[in-house]
């Protein structure tokens, strides 16, 4: 056969997968019910079963490279587009880093503020991936029609459930927009601190408002238990399932769960860890690159063993998210989702590897992020009103790094004399996962697609397994 | 009947999206007037067929009477994306400053391909340095990201990063009833209500290293103007709209912080930088004292306003 190549106009959307070799090849193209952009290609052998699978991540928007040249306390406000469900992580995170670069010392309220603020917003993160995203698949069925294999499908499902999934939600996103201005895409967290005190009448109107979470937050886990968790079979609950190691933030005192700050723990799939300094993340983490995806897939540098995503014999391959951090965590400071995590961790040991168990896990996390949100507002030196200490624009670096709904989220900048930002390097909660997800898809599609039949509930069950990283 | 609607997110952040789900009960109140027939964020209608079979030259997606598209245009995806949408549906709506000026993603036209693959790929602390992704899989990167009117023809916009949802509340109804949606269309100073004394005492801006002065236990309107006190403020080259249709105060001034322009130009074909060195230079402000140019224009760089040759001047 003559190797031609034609460009075609506009460009072709084939993507062909293994062009050239005749082999079919299936696409799940967009991937749904996901924040990102990405398709999958399974290509079948000529018996019909599994020969490869990719997950390509078809989005560069150059984050990195165009905030070079912008002055730094913009940068906050910036780079919080990576994401729109996510902003305050990369808001926060940005602004962390910024202060490293300034040398910037934050007032203890203005700390307590912007803890606050990244844990709120990890509530409302946490309902609308569960309820929006990914209960369609157990609510109405992993192969229901697509046209109602949806949320508005739960609406019409669980109508009340619905209504006050969305009612929550939302008051969730008002309660911080009432305080901080902006909750998509949001301004308030400024290089030294914060931008304006919590008065204490904000305070008390929190404090009413977040045991309200506190008590929705009860009632999600117990319906989820017993209405998700319970009905789960064997085989879904292996759906994806892969071992790695895993990578979170722990409290350096005691070895809890922290959201906002602390060390970075590397566990291997064995459980043994390592603690070390977000400061020193290159150390122990490296970026592997493909052919086939914009995404680059970070991995264990630190392990020694290199890259690989055999689902055998896997190398430098650690996961991130909910999981992750509830594995990597000695405990939870918080009592409701301490005792969650110890009913979790009876049944499914640490680390627990199975894929599906994400989703319960995000739902041990809400009940924290809500206890949480209490005790910080129940401290009341968070109306202190001295919330930010003034910045001077200099020469410097620093690396920001919190724990994003999706993973442990890294910022890394220099900045000239001027204070304008000369070199950037970020890594994203999703990105840690993209490795275990090219790995999730091919354990997934091997299990659901025998002998060339291909039903929409097995290319769904495949989807499923990327859902549980909500990437 | 319900009206057809169909939804894409193109360079996005998802930002548009949940302002649309921050609608919140407004949202389930309009729900059985719309059908939604194709929106990836929400629901598993595929491209080439739900079996993953179907042509792949042929990207399909139902006919539709709304099209809602977020994102600016930046792969050669995102234009057969935004193609398809064109043909499927009878009026397309530009969602949130990415789609109608290119959005911040749009920095990226100060910066050379090469430079951006190299800084990516090659020279990143953690990276392990490999050749530009190239596989047929992955869709080529356009030459620079544009709006969605560079491309297609564009029937309603509706600006803002994102756009506050009583905007998008109101473009739906609007189209539900049939009419145009009435629009805030002035600037972002007009709907502030901060003390402004006038002209005169300013001499140049200060950046934003220590916060405003102003009593946090007061109302907004007795906060003295942000511009005013020295800072950056974008308000007056900026599209109203943050504010709400209900009488609330500029989202980022509620936060006791400076306008970033998020909502792009007051006038659609207008050029933020431009007019904003227009506006300082008519209060004999002095230009210098700005930190950097190109951050005016990070809402609106699209339609060749940032460009490689003309890269921030400061």
């Amino acid at each position: 056969m003559a190797q031609t190549q034609t460009i075609e106009t506009p460009a072709d959307t084939a993507f062909a997968h293994g062009a050239g070799n005749g082999k079919r090849v299936i696409n799940i193209q967009p991937i749904t019910r996901i924040e990102g952009h990405a398709r999958i290609a399974i290509q079948l052998d000529e018996a019909g079963n599994v020969a490869d699978t990719r997950l390509n991540v078809v989005a560069l928007r150059g984050f990195e490279k165009f905030i070079e040249g912008r002055p730094a306390e913009e940068v906050p406000r910036i780079v919080n587009r990576i994401c729109g469900i996510c902003p305050w992580m990369h808001h926060t995170a940005s602004n962390k880093a910024v202060d490293g670069c300034f040398g910037a010392e934050v007032p203890p309220a203005g700390k307590k503020l912007r803890e606050l603020m990244l844990v709120m917003a990890q509530i409302n993160d946490k309902i609308l991936h569960f309820f929006f995203l990914a209960a369609p698949d157990f609510v109405l069925g992993a192969g229901a029609d697509y046209a109602v294999r949806n949320v508005l499908g739960v609406v019409q499902a669980a109508p009340e459930l619905a209504a006050q999934v969305v009612k929550m939600r939302q008051a969730g996103q008002m309660m911080i927009e009432k305080f901080a201005g902006k909750v998509i895409h949001p301004v308030v967290v400024v290089p030294g601190g914060f931008a304006k005190p919590m008065t204490e009448a904000e305070r008390q109107e929190l404090l009413e408002k977040s045991r309200e979470q506190l008590e929705f937050a009860k009632f999600c886990i117990k319906w989820a238990k017993e209405n998700v968790f319970a009905n789960l079979d064997d085989a879904t609950i292996r759906l994806g399932e892969v071992t790695t190691g895993f990578l979170g933030t722990v409290d350096p005192r005691d070895g809890s769960l922290n959201f906002f700050e602390g060390m970075l723990r590397l566990m291997k799939p064995d459980g043994s860890y390592k603690d070390f300094s977000h400061v020193d993340y290159a150390d122990y983490l490296g970026e592997h690159v493909e052919d086939w995806s914009y995404s680059k897939m970070p991995y264990a540098r630190a392990w020694g063993e290199g890259f690989s995503m055999d689902l055998g014999a896997p190398k430098g391959i650690y996961r991130v998210n909910t999981l992750a951090r509830l594995n990597v965590c000695d405990k939870i400071s918080t009592p409701l989702a301490q005792a969650e995590l110890e009913e979790f961790r009876n049944r499914f040991g640490r680390p627990a590897q199975s894929t599906m168990l994400y989703h319960w896990a995000r739902l041990i996390e809400l009940v924290y992020a809500c206890e949480k949100v209490l005790e910080l507002l129940s401290d009341p030196e968070i109306t202190d009103p001295l919330v930010r200490n003034p910045v001077e624009p200099k020469a410097g670096r620093g690396v920001g790094c919190v724990e994003a709904p999706r993973g442990t989220l890294i910022h890394d900048y220099s900045t000239d004399d001027n204070g304008l930002i000369t070199r950037a390097n970020i890594i994203v909660g999703t990105t840690h996962n993209v490795a275990p997800m090219n790995m999730s898809i091919r354990q997934a599609a091997d299990s659901v697609i025998k002998n060339g039949e291909v039903s929409e509930e097995a290319l769904n069950k495949v989807e499923m397994a990327v859902r549980c990283y909500d990437p | 009947m319900p009206v057809k609607v169909a939804s894409e997110w193109l360079n996005s952040c998802s930002g548009c999206e949940v302002a649309i789900l921050n609608l919140g009960e407004t949202l389930l109140a309009v729900l059985p007037q719309l059908e939604f027939v194709h929106i990836p964020v929400l629901m598993d209608h595929k491209y080439f067929g739900q079996k993953g079979d179907g042509d792949l030259h042929h990207l399909e997606i139902p006919k539709a009477v709304v099209g809602l598209i977020s994102g600016s245009i930046r792969t050669q995806e995102h234009l057969e994306v935004a193609q398809a949408m064109r043909e499927s549906c009878d009026l397309i709506v530009a969602l949130g400053t990415c789609a109608t000026h290119g959005g911040i993603p749009s920095l990226i036209n100060l910066y050379e391909y090469g430079d951006l693959m190299e800084r990516y790929y090659r020279t990143s602390e953690t990276t392990d340095p490999h050749p530009n992704p190239g596989d047929q899989a992955l869709p080529p990167i356009l030459d620079r990201t544009y709006a969605l009117d560079e491309k297609i023809k564009v029937d309603i916009r509706l600006q803002g990063c994102p756009p506050h949802p009583d905007l998008i509340g109101e473009a739906i109804v609007a189209l539900l009833e049939g009419r145009e949606p009435k629009l805030p269309m002035r600037s972002v100073c007009d709907s502030c209500p901060t003390i402004r004394e006038g002209k005169g005492k300013l001499k140049k801006l200060q950046r934003f290293t220590h916060n405003a002065h102003y009593d946090p236990a007061k109302p907004i309107s007795e906060m003295h103007c942000l511009l005013e006190q020295g800072f950056q403020c974008l308000g007056p080259v900026t599209r109203m709209g943050c504010a709400g249709l209900n009488g609330e105060a500029p989202q980022c001034i509620r936060a006791r912080v400076p306008c970033q322009g998020c909502y792009g130009p007051v006038k659609t074909e207008g050029n933020q930088l431009l007019d904003y060195l227009n506006a300082l230079a008519s209060n004999r402000i002095d230009i210098n004292s700005l930190a950097d140019r190109a951050t005016l224009l990070e809402f609106s760089g699209a339609h060749g306003r940032l460009q490689r040759n003309k890269a921030a001047g400061r």
